[in-house]
């Protein structure tokens, strides 16, 4: 079988990151799909230090560090400025699950809603990991956190932002692992070529805080996918849902949260319920997906 | 009005992404700006954000690609924006934007004061408080040729209602003198793909102290600018404009020191005092920041009462032009007693006779008793 990544390597060596990082990765691998036409709008996320300390800079893409809610509203003004320019230029707001999910959100929703030019691909990792693990509303039900602590863990589910962002009826959306290379560069080219709002949300596993050796970061990533937490779609419009990963050896729950330190306080009656949560979601999305 | 004025700044100016939100009492700004994009009178983006944080995040990343930004607020507006107009700053990207200055909530009043663009004080932004609506426009067109050579932004900065809705003949300067006068924007380290640079990474004590002091030297550096542009501008459209302005003060043994609406109110308040024989005169002071101390030194070693009315207050202290003017004093070997007083808070009126009679009370103090002389208060 031979692979379809791109052999070209945008990124640079002498990351900061943690061993196993799922955000690297996925830098890594979005590049390759954007190649260097491409401007990258940073809020406050663990990017934020990977990419490196004053003057060391590893995207060799330009790279703008923004303030943590306004990474949508300043791709937006890099994006009109650069046209007023004439110049033809992917801009890429990238950004975590804390940004998105929260403190951004509101500005996510605005620059959805005006579908302005941009590709917005958040990496998932589940909490505030560059503060040090706390609870973000990615954070999925029953997670250990440092402000969900074993003793009280999460006990909400962790937000849909799909389907908020599917609500807005922007021109594409989609899900994307980095256990799934090729579906992630195949559908960051894809929304490359769309016009108007695009929004990757990339699946990002955390050695570090989901508790789990570096070296399983990208088996964790599957399991994911394979156990039905992270299904692979996309959406074109906010209404036509498709599944880019059917899952032939389906897994139970329980073989992903056993592998993480995050889920260890977990007994079976706690697995069995989130079994039947992922259960129900797996339905919902089977409703959407198109006949 | 004066609304339009800025508006009309920003278009003969040829600003090229606008980004803005509405706010009472703003709206009438960006209003225009989108009548004239629709239209195509004023070639640029106009982004309609969600909120002003988004307002001032955008037109920081546009400002960074190199292209002339603009943008409006006033109060809450102004102060949801807090966090990014120090990353203007930091960006050093020299955007210009109009604050309708209005009182803060709660309660909401939407009247005038300044202490929504005084707590910005310490952001970097130059700031410029305008008298008159002429004055709004022409600051507009200077401002950006003085943000542009030092890369820091600037407000320019009117009162509520008694500008930004109050009509005004205003002449309108010619585009092509304008052109002339404000060629188009050059950045020189900006976002370009051809030249890929990380903007704004983390940067350690070791190199941060410097980037500071450079702030600060471009702040330094503008007092001399804004002279500068001010003797240029007036070469071209022949209106004077300096840091600050005196009325009758050659001669004056007593001062008066406002700024903004005020000021131009106290300039009758001097007439009718000067009828009477009294010699007084008036300091307005039209750049904020940089605060030009120097020339206010300058002018009242040689008096013997400084009045300093505030529209706004520093809780806890006092007046903040009057802080600063005490400020700007306090090592001369010779300086008069200066007096503070608060006027007009929450848009209240401060009419000609209300300055009168602020004169005529203080003047009968050998010395101030406090940092605060109340105008006006309801007992």
């Amino acid at each position: 079988m031979k692979l379809k990544i791109p052999k070209e390597e945008v990124m640079g060596c002498g990351h900061l990151a943690c061993q196993g990082c799922g955000a690297t990765l996925a830098m890594r691998h979005a590049l390759k799909a954007l190649g260097k036409n491409t401007v990258i709008v940073l809020p406050a996320c663990c990017w934020s230090v990977i990419d490196g300390p004053f003057p060391h800079s590893i995207v060799n893409v330009p790279l703008f560090h923004t303030a943590f809610s306004a990474a949508p509203a300043t791709a937006s003004g890099i994006k009109a400025a650069l046209e007023i320019q004439g110049k033809d230029t992917n801009v890429v707001a990238w950004t975590g699950d804390g940004s998105t999910y929260d403190i951004g959100l509101a500005t996510l929703s605005g620059a959805a809603e005006r579908n302005d030019d941009m590709i917005y691909i958040c990496y998932d990792n589940e909490a505030y990991m560059n503060t040090g693990i706390q609870r973000s509303s990615a954070t999925p039900i029953g997670a250990w956190t440092t402000t969900t602590p074993v003793e009280n863990p999460k006990e909400t589910h962790k937000k849909d932002i799909v389907s908020i962002m599917a609500a807005h009826r922007i021109p594409y959306i989609a899900t994307a692992s980095i256990a799934y290379p090729e579906d992630m560069i195949e559908k960051i080219k894809k929304a490359k070529d769309i016009k108007g709002m695009k929004f990757i949300l990339v699946f990002s596993p955390c050695p570090t805080g989901w508790k789990f050796a570096p070296q399983l970061t990208v088996k964790l990533a599957r399991l994911a996918v394979k156990s039905r937490i992270f299904p692979l779609v996309e959406i074109e419009n906010g209404i036509k849902w498709k599944l880019t990963k059917e899952i032939t050896r389906l897994i139970p729950v329980t073989d992903y949260l056993k592998a993480q330190g995050r889920f260890k306080h977990l007994d079976d009656e706690d697995i069995a319920e989130i079994q039947q949560i992922i259960d129900v979601d797996w339905n919902r999305l089977l409703e959407k997906l198109e006949k | 009005m004066g609304n339009h004025a800025l508006s009309y700044g920003a278009k003969l100016s040829r600003a090229q992404v606008i980004s803005a939100y509405p706010i009472t009492p703003q709206t009438e700004v960006v209003e225009l700006l989108s009548r004239m994009c629709a239209s195509g009178e004023l070639k640029a983006k106009f982004i309609k954000v969600e909120s002003e944080h988004s307002a001032m995040a955008s037109l920081v990343g546009a400002s960074s690609v190199g292209v002339r930004t603009f943008t409006a607020t006033s109060a809450q507006g102004l102060a949801h924006m807090h966090e990014m107009l120090h990353w203007a700053v930091g960006a050093r990207t020299p955007v210009v934007m109009g604050n309708i200055n209005r009182a803060f909530a709660p309660p909401w009043s939407i009247w005038t004061e300044q202490n929504d663009s005084l707590s910005q004080r310490d952001t970097g932004w130059m700031q410029l408080y305008a008298q008159n609506n002429q004055e709004v426009l022409d600051s507009v067109i200077q401002a950006y040729k003085v943000a542009e050579s030092l890369d820091l932004p600037v407000m320019v900065i009117l009162a509520a209602f008694v500008l930004s809705h109050t009509s005004e003949t205003v002449e309108m300067p010619e585009q092509e003198k304008v052109d002339e006068f404000l060629p188009p924007y050059e950045r020189k380290y900006k976002i370009d793909p051809d030249e890929p640079h990380a903007f704004g990474g983390l940067t350690g004590p070791d190199n941060y102290y410097e980037l500071r002091y450079k702030i600060q030297k471009a702040m330094e550096g503008a007092l001399s600018k804004w002279k500068e542009v001010g003797k240029e501008f007036e070469a071209v459209f022949g209106r004077k404009y300096g840091l600050l302005e005196t009325y009758k003060a050659s001669d004056a043994k007593n001062l008066i020191v406002s700024s903004a609406t005020i000021a131009s109110t106290a300039r009758n308040a001097v007439d009718d005092l000067r009828e009477r024989g009294v010699k007084v005169g008036l300091l307005r002071i039209r750049v904020f920041r940089p605060f030009p101390a120097e020339m206010i030194r300058g002018i009242l070693g040689s008096v013997d009462k400084v009045i300093v009315i505030d529209r706004n207050i520093g809780f806890g202290s006092s007046g903040i032009f009057y802080q600063e003017v005490k400020a700007a004093m306090y090592n001369e070997k010779k300086t008069p007693p200066i007096f503070g007083v608060i006027a007009g808070l929450g848009g209240r009126d401060v009419s000609s006779k209300d300055i009168i009679e602020i004169y005529e009370d203080v003047i009968k103090m050998k010395e101030p008793k406090s940092d605060i002389i109340w105008k006006g208060l309801k007992k």
